[in-house]
């Protein structure tokens, strides 16, 4: 090259242009994905032979699928050797599945109702931008309006179980001025003298404006697997979330109890914990006291999810720069304020994988109750209905209908999770 | 003292430090400092990596503890107090070399925020501050975008509106044009030039020469965790006095 064409000299700056027009249709994508190579469209033709023989082999099991029949015998001669799925055990024995064999079946409609109510209830929390804040007033009240309506019994209880919050709130807002966490004790202090109280009124009058009462020894089916997820999840990450910060104190005594807390409940199997909550607990407490075997369990399955959660979150927490907890302090937030205001937020939002991953396997792990003789939807299928003698001997179906059921629950969980995680997306809109 | 020759310095004392010593562990990183900040002064800490320069202002907004003498900032003495220390955050501002934005919020966000729950300002009055100051640094028009969707220069703007945003009587700069490219360090400058000229109290740790040769009315030199020099820009860059100076300027300004 000669030197003189060394130099230029730009006389015009290019305008932005669109990019080539990409080439489109199936024909194009089909040989892009499935046939680049003699490899590639050999591993497609043996790809759709094996999926091709799968269904054909499973097929006929769902086709020829008897929905109505009374026992597995009868449901046999339906089928007359021919291959196909005993269903009519789901729908025979629907209700137990769903509800148990003990709750009352006249009763069905009150744990429906508060599972469609469920629906309300979450809506404004987990889609915040869509939902009225409004709604939050039914989310606060639905723990209350659910338990009376699956417990039953006086409408008292929930009354006074509302009445303690409130006396803890009010006890909180006197509090606070002095310090938050002295605030939270007393308040937590206050709402729990005021429920001890209280349980010397309902007590005698436990039939006054009274539903049916059920005990919790007489649920069972996947309410009581719901009911744990529900309730566990939603209590475990509050709590998962104190503990995170807590580990993370400068104040020793704090940071201590959280640490062996969290090593403590990790290094424990979930069915330990379990055993404990249906057996041992019984000899600590003073006997006599009827603390609720639903209760117990709840107290342990969160615990157990709580200890997970705090540790992503901690992961979460580490991953923020220490720039934004100087910015925070740099602009006079204090802790509560820095916390709740720009270091959870993000915190949380890169710790959703992780929450979701610990909320999904909780989920499932609350089949783990039919050990303790509890009757989930597990406990049902292998206790009651395999038992039985019309049933005996249908495992494909029963647990199929049980996978189905959590799979459906589970992949809608991570579907929200995804949709949320786009939605806190802020990088590139 | 030279600084009070110029305008807008009052004899009134914004920041005053005795004694100030600080250890990281057993490392000695600031010893025996003792300044004293008027309002309005316009300071320049300058100093090669490593003497503790930044450590000497995150030290006046505590965010970096102080273990030996005393730091008093607008009349308040710096203790161990929480509530003693949210109040001289909420007077000092603070820029930083990163900016630290909060990018889960939008630029209005983040400069409402610190008013609306440390001033207790109603939400309409405090957008309307961090609009006026928005325009101020010149960006009203990405008040609804996150920051991650903002140049290095806007952040950093942002981030000084945002501190402005609360009233400060005292700002600190953290080495606020070191993050950026060459052509965006001129829009911060000149937004602190802007701001210098409205008689705000300044300290600012960085490398611009230019910008304290314009605006400074005191430039410190720092060495070793120590204040080796400090005179008038004019009197500081043509005529330095400790060795350490000459050759800090020589190697900084020699191309």
């Amino acid at each position: 090259m000669a030197r003189d064409q060394l130099a230029f000299v730009r006389t015009h700056m290019l305008p932005e242009a669109p990019p080539p027009t990409a080439q489109t249709g199936a024909v194009k994508w089909l040989r892009e994905n499935l046939f680049s190579s003699p490899g590639n469209a050999l591993l497609t033709l043996v790809s759709a032979y094996v999926v091709f023989q799968i269904v054909i082999s499973t097929a006929p099991w769902f086709i020829n699928g008897v929905w109505e029949s009374p026992s597995l015998t009868a449901c046999r001669e339906i089928l007359d050797g021919k291959m196909g799925g005993c269903f009519a055990v789901l729908t025979e024995r629907w209700n137990q599945l769903l509800f148990g064999f003990k709750y009352p079946s006249e009763l069905y409609w009150r744990p429906g109702l508060a599972f469609v109510l469920l629906f309300i209830a979450a809506a404004p929390v987990l889609f915040g931008k869509i939902f009225p804040r409004k709604m939050l007033i039914f989310t606060g009240l639905y723990p209350f309006i659910a338990y009376w309506l699956i417990w039953g019994g006086s409408v008292l209880v929930p009354v006074f179980a509302i009445l303690g919050v409130l006396v803890g709130a009010f006890t909180y807002s006197r509090v606070v001025t002095i310090s938050a966490g002295v605030a939270v004790i007393a308040a937590f202090v206050a709402a729990l003298i005021f429920w001890i109280l209280s349980g010397y009124v309902t007590g005698p009058m436990e039939n006054v404006m009274a539903i049916q009462a059920v005990a919790s020894r007489d649920m069972g089916g996947f309410m009581i697997n719901l009911m744990l997820g529900v309730v566990c999840v939603s209590l475990s990450l509050p709590l998962g979330i104190l503990l995170a910060l807590g580990r993370q104190s400068s104040m020793p005594i704090i940071k201590w109890i959280c640490v062996v807390f969290i090593e403590f409940i990790r290094g424990v199997p979930l069915i330990t914990l379990l055993f404990v909550a249906n057996v041992v607990l019984a000899y600590f407490l003073p006997p006599g006291t009827n603390f609720d075997l639903i209760l117990r369990v709840i107290i342990m399955i969160t615990m157990f999810s709580s200890a997970y959660i705090a540790e992503v979150i901690r992961g979460g927490l580490a991953a923020l720069p220490r720039g934004q907890y100087e910015a925070g302090d740099s602009l006079g937030l204090d802790y509560a304020q820095s916390m709740q205001l720009i270091i959870l937020p993000q915190a949380l939002k890169i710790s959703i994988p992780g929450i979701v991953n610990v909320a999904v396997g909780l989920f499932k792990d609350t089949t783990l109750v039919s050990v303790i003789s509890m009757f989930d939807i597990v406990g049902m299928i292998r206790g009651p209905i395999l038992a039985s003698s019309e049933w005996n001997g249908v495992y494909w179906e029963l647990f199929g209908f049980a996978c189905v059921l959590f799979f459906i629950t589970c992949y809608g969980i991570s579907q929200y999770s995804q949709w949320l995680e786009r939605q806190l997306r802020t990088d590139h809109r | 003292m030279a600084a009070e020759k110029q305008l807008n310095v009052s004899d009134q004392v914004a920041v005053d430090i005795t004694k100030m010593n600080k250890w990281y562990g057993a490392f000695h990183v600031l010893r025996d400092i003792d300044l004293t900040v008027y309002q309005g002064e316009r300071i320049v800490i300058a100093g090669p990596s490593g003497s503790g320069k930044s450590t000497l202002i995150r030290c006046i907004n505590a965010l970096e503890e102080h273990q030996k003498g005393k730091i008093t900032v607008d009349g308040t003495l710096l203790s161990n107090d929480l509530k003693n220390i949210d109040k001289i955050r909420s007077e000092v501002g603070m820029v930083f070399q990163h900016f630290n934005l909060f990018p889960h919020l939008t630029i209005l966000e983040n400069c409402t925020l610190a008013p609306i729950w440390v001033r207790k300002t109603p939400k309409r009055e405090a957008e309307e501050v961090a609009m006026h100051f928005l325009e101020k640094v010149k960006i009203p028009e990405q008040a609804n975008k996150y920051p991650g969707q903002l140049s290095g220069g806007q952040q950093q703007r942002v981030a000084i509106a945002r501190s402005l945003c609360m009233r400060p009587r005292i700002m600190l700069f953290d080495e606020p044009t070191s993050a950026l490219d060459p052509e965006m360090i001129s829009e911060v400058l000149d937004t602190m030039i802007q701001l210098a000229e409205e008689g705000m109290t300044m300290l600012c740790v960085t490398h611009e020469m230019g910008f304290a040769r314009k605006v400074a009315n005191r430039v410190i030199f720092m060495d070793q965790g120590q204040i080796v020099e400090q005179n008038e820009p004019e009197e500081f860059f043509n005529n330095p006095k400790s060795d350490r100076t000459k050759l800090f300027l020589s190697q900084i300004l020699g191309h």
